[in-house]
């Protein structure tokens, strides 16, 4: 219930800072660019921070979404036809993620890392000579349908669904393989059938994360989804914190903000964001939350250990 | 009634023949002893068993409900769900996790509810889990961990962590329990914990039991039958007292002491 609560005043609240003009139109950017990067991360962190598979190739499945999308709104440029392109882009992605997954899954550490980059880069690289997808030049004009409704209800779906997925007996197999892949096996774990499903799961969000920036940026080419831009993502779930949903949802925030801020100093704004970087793995090698969790109930406990406090004088 | 049957498994490393046509046999119910110096094969016996190795040759079969089941060259978790389950001499329990969900996940087959429930947390989700948490810390009793189910594993003392381990492997449900050296490194009030903890599981779950061990005194106290293991060949099998004074036995293993025990 304090969870709607919570939802419900974050989502009214931003709405009414758009609607009178707090938040400009270059501030929406961001406000988009964290909302797809939060859905990135946290499906990035099922793969990575939960079942702990290093995975390279999340853009590419971001790609395929982007083009999937893109290529059915421009077609029929209505609310059901995004609506379509969203899911047809995310399950196009998942079903990439299960046709890579099952051979490259056996592989481990950095041969999965590798595997997955090439894989990332093969789709890049067709998107590249296709003619539907227009080359390099990339396709132009998508038809815009994403606005901060939309953001919110699918960043909320896949957190809410990620995290409860995390909180079933499927989610822990997954998390098991990533604590001991032996022990896992040894006590009837079926470790390719998780590690298969958390990439799916991961790949379908990522697409969606591909299908919303294709409709908003309306804008797309295949060097938006090259090798650098899984590493930002990487970036993220590692800044957040393996294995902690809301480590990515601050990361992706944080960074985000980060980012824009450093616009004013466009010579030395990568240094800066590098060195920003770079500060908060020497104080939190962990990631900003390590692998816990913020929670309401953490909010609660403060206030109840300041309503002691207060209490006691 | 033979419960599992290990017919002449041989696996090779390179040169090194680590299990040369090593034949065994439990009976149903029984608690058999598997003893030997370091480097006889014992584990890796144990790892062709759960399936981490896949024999070079031999056959592996488990009896279940007069139903044979060829185990050689099954993935480990078949293994598992078929009812052989195992502890590790280096403990491997999910150091990371607490102490119940180390139980949860080895209970991960008794869930029913697929995907989508755990994506929405539906009502069959909440049933299931809250049966599931119920069973485990049922079985933490026995340990007695129920207390401690919210610490981390890694934090539990050692001996207890050995408990975990025991604890976790019951909750696959299994037939037939490996025991991989239990009791290395407790002290002998442990060690009489862990006795008692054998006997209670062995009658409360109708376990067959297959335990490495080096301390004899547990091994031929609570061992029905014994099989001795050295260069990967069972030189010896029997009851304590005909294995204690078996020759090659005392030659390969015990050495004399015992008989002065």
């Amino acid at each position: 219930m304090k969870k709607l609560v919570g939802l419900g005043l974050t989502y009214v609240i931003i709405q009414a800072l758009i609607m009178t003009n707090l938040i400009s139109y270059y501030l929406q950017d961001t406000l988009v660019t964290i909302c797809i990067n939060i859905i990135l991360a946290v499906s990035l962190n099922l793969i990575t921070g939960f079942t702990g598979q290093f995975s390279l190739g999340h853009a590419g499945f971001m790609s395929i979404g982007a083009y999937v999308c893109a290529f059915i709104t421009m077609r029929n440029p209505t609310i059901l036809g995004f609506l379509i392109g969203v899911f047809a882009g995310a399950l196009a992605a998942a079903l990439m993620g299960f046709l890579v997954g099952l051979p490259t899954l056996r592989l481990r550490g950095d041969y999965l890392a590798i595997a997955t980059l090439g894989m990332s880069e093969i789709i890049r690289i067709i998107f590249l000579n296709l003619e539907i997808t227009n080359g390099a030049a990339g396709l132009n004009g998508i038809p815009q349908f994403v606005n901060w409704t939309w953001l919110f209800i699918f960043v909320t779906a896949t957190i809410l669904g990620i995290s409860n997925f995390i909180k079933s007996s499927h989610g822990r197999a997954c998390i098991s393989i990533r604590e001991d892949e032996i022990a896992a096996e040894a006590m009837g774990i079926n470790t390719i059938k998780y590690k298969v499903v958390a990439f799916v799961i991961g790949s379908f969000c990522a697409g969606i994360a591909g299908a919303l920036y294709a409709s908003y940026f309306y804008y797309i080419k295949p060097d938006l989804f090259g090798f650098l831009k899984s590493v930002d993502i990487l970036v993220i779930v590692v800044l957040g914190g393996l294995g902690s949903i809301s480590g990515s949802i601050l990361a992706a925030i944080l960074l985000a903000l980060i980012s824009t801020y450093l616009q004013s100093f466009p010579e030395i704004r990568m240094i800066l964001y590098a060195a920003a970087l770079i500060a908060i793995m020497i104080f939190r090698p962990q990631g900003l939350m390590g692998s816990r969790e913020l929670s309401l109930e953490l909010f609660g406990k403060l206030g109840d250990s300041l309503k002691s406090k207060k209490g006691r004088v | 009634m033979t419960i599992l049957d290990v017919n002449k498994v041989t696996k090779s490393f390179g040169g090194l023949t680590a299990v040369a046509k090593a034949s065994l046999k439990l009976e149903k119910g029984e608690l058999v002893g598997l003893i030997g110096p370091n480097g006889a094969g014992k584990t890796t016996l144990f790892n062709l068993l759960t399936g981490i190795y896949t024999p070079d040759s031999g056959t592996i079969s488990l009896y279940k409900d007069g139903e044979e089941i060829a185990l050689q060259g099954l993935r480990p978790n078949k293994i598992c769900s078929a009812g052989l389950a195992r502890t590790f001499q280096n403990i491997r329990l999910f150091k990371d996790l607490t102490v119940l969900e180390n139980v949860l996940i080895a209970m991960h087959k008794n869930i029913k509810y697929g995907f989508v429930p755990s994506f929405l947390h539906l009502p069959s989700y909440r049933k299931q889990e809250e049966k599931l948490v119920e069973d485990s810390i049922e079985l933490l009793k026995i340990f007695n961990l129920d207390d401690k189910k919210d610490e981390l594993a890694k934090n539990l003392p050692y001996g207890e962590q050995r408990h975990l381990e025991i604890a976790r492997a019951l909750a696959t449900n299994p037939k037939v329990l490996l025991l991989d050296e239990p009791a290395a490194g407790m002290n002998p009030a442990e060690t009489a914990e862990l006795r008692r903890i054998i006997k209670e599981i062995r009658q409360k779950f109708d376990l067959t039991i297959l335990l490495i061990e080096h301390d004899m005194s547990l091994v031929m106290s609570i061992c029905e039958r014994i099989y001795v293991l050295d260069y990967g060949m069972v030189i010896a099998s029997g009851t304590p007292e005909e294995i204690r004074s078996n020759k090659r036995v005392i030659e390969a293993y015990l050495g004399e002491e015992v008989n002065n025990a």
